[in-house]
């Protein structure tokens, strides 16, 4: 069984990614022990809610270094949701906040479009950026233009393009609603209230979590 | 880009799911369990449970129902009914439910709503509003449909994303459960008021109900029981006469 640990720092509604890592067929841990953090095969960082108070809460339970040194061992870790965004350099929601800086870039609010709504709270579609950047990626069997849940105001804007796992539409516009730099995983989705389209993704995390360990 | 939301509303007494007519006369239709994991299997888009009972009484009974439904249904899950204080909040998400729906306790004391949204995010809250046609206009109630508020439903709409609601959703007490179509005008008058998503409920008896509303309105979801329950039409059906007419929703 493929041990997950999921970095309880006090944010957010865990419970459905436990459930849906169960429903995959991994074995998640809900903890912020290092020990454990960090002897899981497989990472997620989850998160809801502001990026300020979600950074200011890693803080608080010493969290960041622990992140840093899973990342050093390059232990897949995949953000969610807020946990996507703190990924990044720093973001501008309510002031401006430093992100753990693992991924070059920044998040912004997205920006107001004809016929969209903020909070951007809906289905919306799913494109890679190249032919070939979902091979075997978490991606590796979805069909562009599927659909995932997305409950978000801000979006993160990544400086390399290479960076970048898939767009998604919103108004003109396209936003980066997963992003990949080798074992660091991030969408902006919540794979876990995506339906059987989110449980894949996740079930292909998994899977390249175990073929790596 | 976004696409339309079709959501399974489930109303609970006790242990089972009921349906009223005008949020009166409830039958029972069911276990909600069972109806929660048919609906998901079958495509919904989200789910919400709304406690029938939970405001007259003062307490909630769901929280048992949305923990077994989380464990088995990975779209969203909203909660409504008897939610009073940030514990309730805190007690539903720990159950396994995303959102929170709001209505009585907001009226009685609306600075709730800005310290909850504060607490777990604006996403997470979401403004629920019971609207009944005075001459020109809709007030809102509270408690079920059963008690006036004297609050005019659009301005409570307003002062509801002003407090920092993530969504709305509006029940027309006079088309619930009736399956003649929506109160159009008042959706639009919410969808209008507001810029955060609105979710419309109460009407629904057919795809062309559906449609004309997705059509006359920028209204983000609708809420449905009776064409559910009483297996009037599949979702698939529904979706595809969607997808027919140019509505885009998640197939």
């Amino acid at each position: 069984m493929t041990t997950i640990a999921i970095i309880d720092y006090g944010i957010g509604n865990i419970q459905s990614i436990v459930n849906s890592l169960i429903a995959v067929g991994a074995t998640p841990i809900v903890t912020r022990d290092s020990a454990d953090i960090l002897s899981a095969q497989g990472i997620i960082l989850p998160g809801v809610g502001a990026f300020g108070e979600g950074m200011a809460n890693l803080r608080k339970y010493q969290l960041i270094p622990i992140i840093f040194e899973a990342v050093r061992k390059e232990k897949s870790i995949l953000g969610i949701c807020l946990g996507m965004q703190l990924l990044f350099q720093e973001s501008e929601e309510f002031g401006h906040h430093l992100g753990l800086g693992l991924i070059e870039g920044c998040v912004k609010k997205l920006p107001s479009q004809p016929g969209e709504k903020l909070p951007h709270v809906s289905w919306n579609q799913l494109y890679p950026p190249t032919s070939e950047r979902w091979a075997h990626s978490i991606f590796q069997e979805s069909v562009p233009g599927i659909d995932m849940y997305f409950v978000h105001s801000f979006a993160a804007y990544p400086h390399h393009k290479a960076d970048i796992l898939s767009e998604t539409p919103y108004g003109d516009t396209f936003f980066c609603s997963s992003v990949q730099r080798g074992t660091i995983l991030g969408c902006q989705f919540h794979p876990e209230k995506s339906g059987p389209a989110g449980l894949t993704v996740l079930r292909n995390f998994v899977q390249i979590v175990t073929l790596r360990n | 880009m976004a696409k339309k939301r079709l959501i399974a509303r489930i109303d609970v007494k006790n242990e089972y799911a009921i349906k009223g007519i005008q949020l009166e006369g409830l039958r029972k239709v069911g276990n909600p369990n069972d109806l929660s994991q048919r609906y998901y299997r079958n495509g919904i888009d989200e789910i919400l449970f709304m406690d029938a009972v939970a405001s007259l009484y003062g307490r909630s009974n769901l929280f048992e129902i949305i923990r077994l439904a989380a464990r088995e249904v990975f779209v969203p899950i909203t909660l409504g009914g008897g939610i009073r204080l940030v514990d309730d909040i805190e007690a539903a998400l720990h159950s396994g439910a995303d959102k929170v729906t709001l209505n009585t306790q907001a009226i009685r004391t609306p600075d709730f709503i800005s310290e909850a949204s504060k607490i777990f995010g604006s996403q997470c809250i979401l403004g629920s509003i019971e609207a009944k046609r005075k001459g020109g206009s809709w007030e809102a109630y509270c408690d079920t449909g059963r008690n006036e508020t004297g609050l005019d439903a659009i301005e409570w709409a307003k002062r509801l994303e002003g407090l920092g609601v993530g969504e709305i959703i509006v029940t027309s007490i006079d088309q619930e459960g009736t399956k003649k179509g929506f109160d159009i005008p008042l959706v639009k008058a919410i969808c209008d008021a507001v810029s955060v998503p609105v979710i419309a409920c109460g009407g629904a008896g057919t795809p062309a109900h559906i449609l004309d509303l997705f059509q006359k309105t920028t209204v983000d979801a609708v809420a449905i029981a009776s064409i559910l329950h009483y297996n009037l039409f599949s979702i698939e059906a529904l979706k595809s006469f969607l997808l027919l007419q140019n509505i885009q929703v998640r197939v």
